[in-house]
């Protein structure tokens, strides 16, 4: 399977300096775990001490918010989109 | 000039700029003042450091008050280095002593700082975008963006085409429909999204990280947010360089809200103003309320909400700054409450009638929860209270279409108006029944 994963800019130097990788994953944990090695140093940038996703980023797949779905534990499929987006922006 | 350069400032040299880098409001990590906006480490929002010093050499109240009328009266506050910034005429709008909402609400002391008619759109957003694009333009970007609830795209549109700048913007596409013509008019690229803010700001960034724009409200935030201390500076100037006791403000995301206190906080800090404690409070629309939910639940986290509200130019579900917005609220002693639609109506129509200032929905949602923290006892009637109106009645016509009269079509003759006039005092004595009774 493969998910399309958007790279915000701050992080596109661990892709090689792409704004897309493909990856895979049946969740968002797990999707966390191929990209860090695809992209070596980009966990440590996504989550904190703890292993959750950093409160100043934001995590969509198919352009819905995680949290209005099953947060980390949301499943993914073949084809899907996962974006990430440092969360502050707007306004 | 670079980060180390701009450290060593010789506190004499005034060709010195303020504007000193940014810097992560949560870990400190310090950057040059380039086109980003969050920590490459932690994420957090990236804010404007200044040379304190330097503006306080440099500043006085006569230097202010010789100043443009404008916003760039305060310019060394601003995070800008050209001598020619983007000057619209943006600033500098009333602040009106309320006699008649005040005796209605009760209040001794209430101020209102009408920003709907603010130059060039009509509202708060031309302070955030002069700066934005004045900051945009020094750092070589020739086309100009952003994500918006509609007076953004407006303003953003309008003063792109006063600086020859190429503009794209992106709107949800349920906009009224004041606001969207109010940016066509400027010839810009318009994108209506199908789907909410939220979604629009979501795609902004997506298309922020493959196309070199300069996006007010993405890269260029650190520097357009800071124009919202403007609103601060004004007020206190215009109070006789005092500060208030209590600030009602509209909460979309939060920035406007956390920068009129950073606007406070700097003038007290260069000496041009006293200390003293003002309370923040701050607006929702019931429809779309996660700061006032967070603020009522003691959280120190927001939960997003999926907005449904007539108050769409604050319909923010997921606002980048609200939790600095429940920090500063709890911090100060404020309150943070939101109303429902019907509230926010009645809002517009009081502020209509008793001050002749038509707003649209956002400052209906501040007049209302105005209204409901006095009644709560929670504004103190003797307080020096400012409340905050950021837009204009006329681009959000729909929300009150339907709550307002109609006019008595007559024909050309004095006797078809005397029959008219009869039946219109007949229609106010019969409005006016109910609350006599």
């Amino acid at each position: 399977m493969s998910v399309k994963v958007l790279i915000p800019t701050p992080l596109q130097k661990f892709a090689n300096d792409q704004a897309t990788v493909n990856c895979a994953g049946g969740t968002i944990a797990e999707l966390i775990e191929s990209l860090e090695s695809n992209c070596p140093g980009i966990k440590a940038r996504l989550c904190d001490e703890e292993g959750k996703p950093r409160r100043f980023l934001n995590l969509y797949v198919n352009s819905e918010d995680i949290r209005f779905l099953d947060g980390t534990k949301t499943p993914l499929q073949d084809g899907d989109e996962v974006s990430i987006v440092p969360a502050v922006a707007g306004g | 000039m670079t980060q180390a350069t701009q450290s060593k400032i010789n506190e004499n040299d005034l060709t010195c700029s303020p504007l000193a880098g940014l810097k992560c409001k949560e870990c400190g990590a310090e950057y040059e003042a380039k086109a980003i906006h969050v920590c490459e480490l932690c994420f957090g929002p990236l804010e404007v450091k200044y040379n304190y010093d330097v503006i306080k050499s440099r500043v006085t109240r006569e230097t202010i008050q010789a100043g443009p009328n404008s916003i760039w009266r305060y310019r060394d506050f601003l995070p800008v280095t050209s001598e020619d910034p983007i000057d619209v005429g943006t600033g500098m709008t009333p602040l009106v002593k309320s006699t008649r909402l005040a005796r209605r609400l009760g209040l001794k002391n209430l101020y209102i700082k009408n920003d709907a008619v603010n130059m060039p759109t009509l509202s708060f957003k031309d302070r955030v975008v002069s700066v934005a694009l004045t900051r945009a333009r020094e750092l070589g970007f020739t086309t100009v963006s952003c994500a918006s609830t509609g007076n953004l795209a407006n303003s953003t549109a309008a003063i792109a085409a006063h600086a020859g700048l190429d503009c794209c913007v992106f709107i949800p596409s349920d906009l009224e429909a004041g606001k969207v013509l109010g940016t066509l008019i400027y010839n810009p690229t318009v994108m209506s999204v199908k789907g909410n803010y939220d979604q629009v700001n979501r795609l902004c960034c997506e298309v922020a990280n493959t196309h070199g724009w300069g996006f007010v409200n993405i890269n260029l935030r650190p520097y357009y947010s800071e124009g919202s201390k403007t609103l601060g500076f004004e007020v206190a100037e215009q109070l006789g360089w005092k500060l208030p006791d209590h600030i009602v403000a509209p909460l979309a995301s939060g920035s406007l809200y956390t920068k009129i206190y950073k606007g406070f906080q700097e003038f007290v800090k260069v000496g041009l103003v006293e200390d003293k404690p003002v309370k923040f409070s701050g607006a929702q629309a019931e429809g779309c309320s996660p700061i006032a939910q967070a603020f009522a639940e003691n959280r120190d986290f927001i939960t997003p909400v999926k907005p449904n509200t007539i108050a769409k130019s604050i319909a923010i579900g997921n606002p980048a700054d609200g939790i600095y917005a429940v920090e500063l609220a709890k911090k100060t002693g404020g309150h943070i409450a939101a109303v429902n639609d019907a509230e926010i109506i009645a809002g517009i129509k009081l502020l209509a009638e008793t001050e002749g200032i038509f707003t649209e929905t956002a400052g209906g949602t501040t007049i209302a929860v105005l209204q409901k923290l006095v009644a709560e006892g929670k504004i103190d009637p003797e307080e020096t209270t400012v409340v905050y109106i950021t837009g204009n009645g006329l681009k959000t016509q729909e929300a009150v279409q339907g709550y307002i009269g109609e006019p008595f079509t007559i024909e050309a003759k004095l006797d078809s108006f005397e029959r008219a006039y009869e039946r219109a005092q007949t229609l106010d004595r019969l409005e006016w029944q109910p609350v006599l009774v």
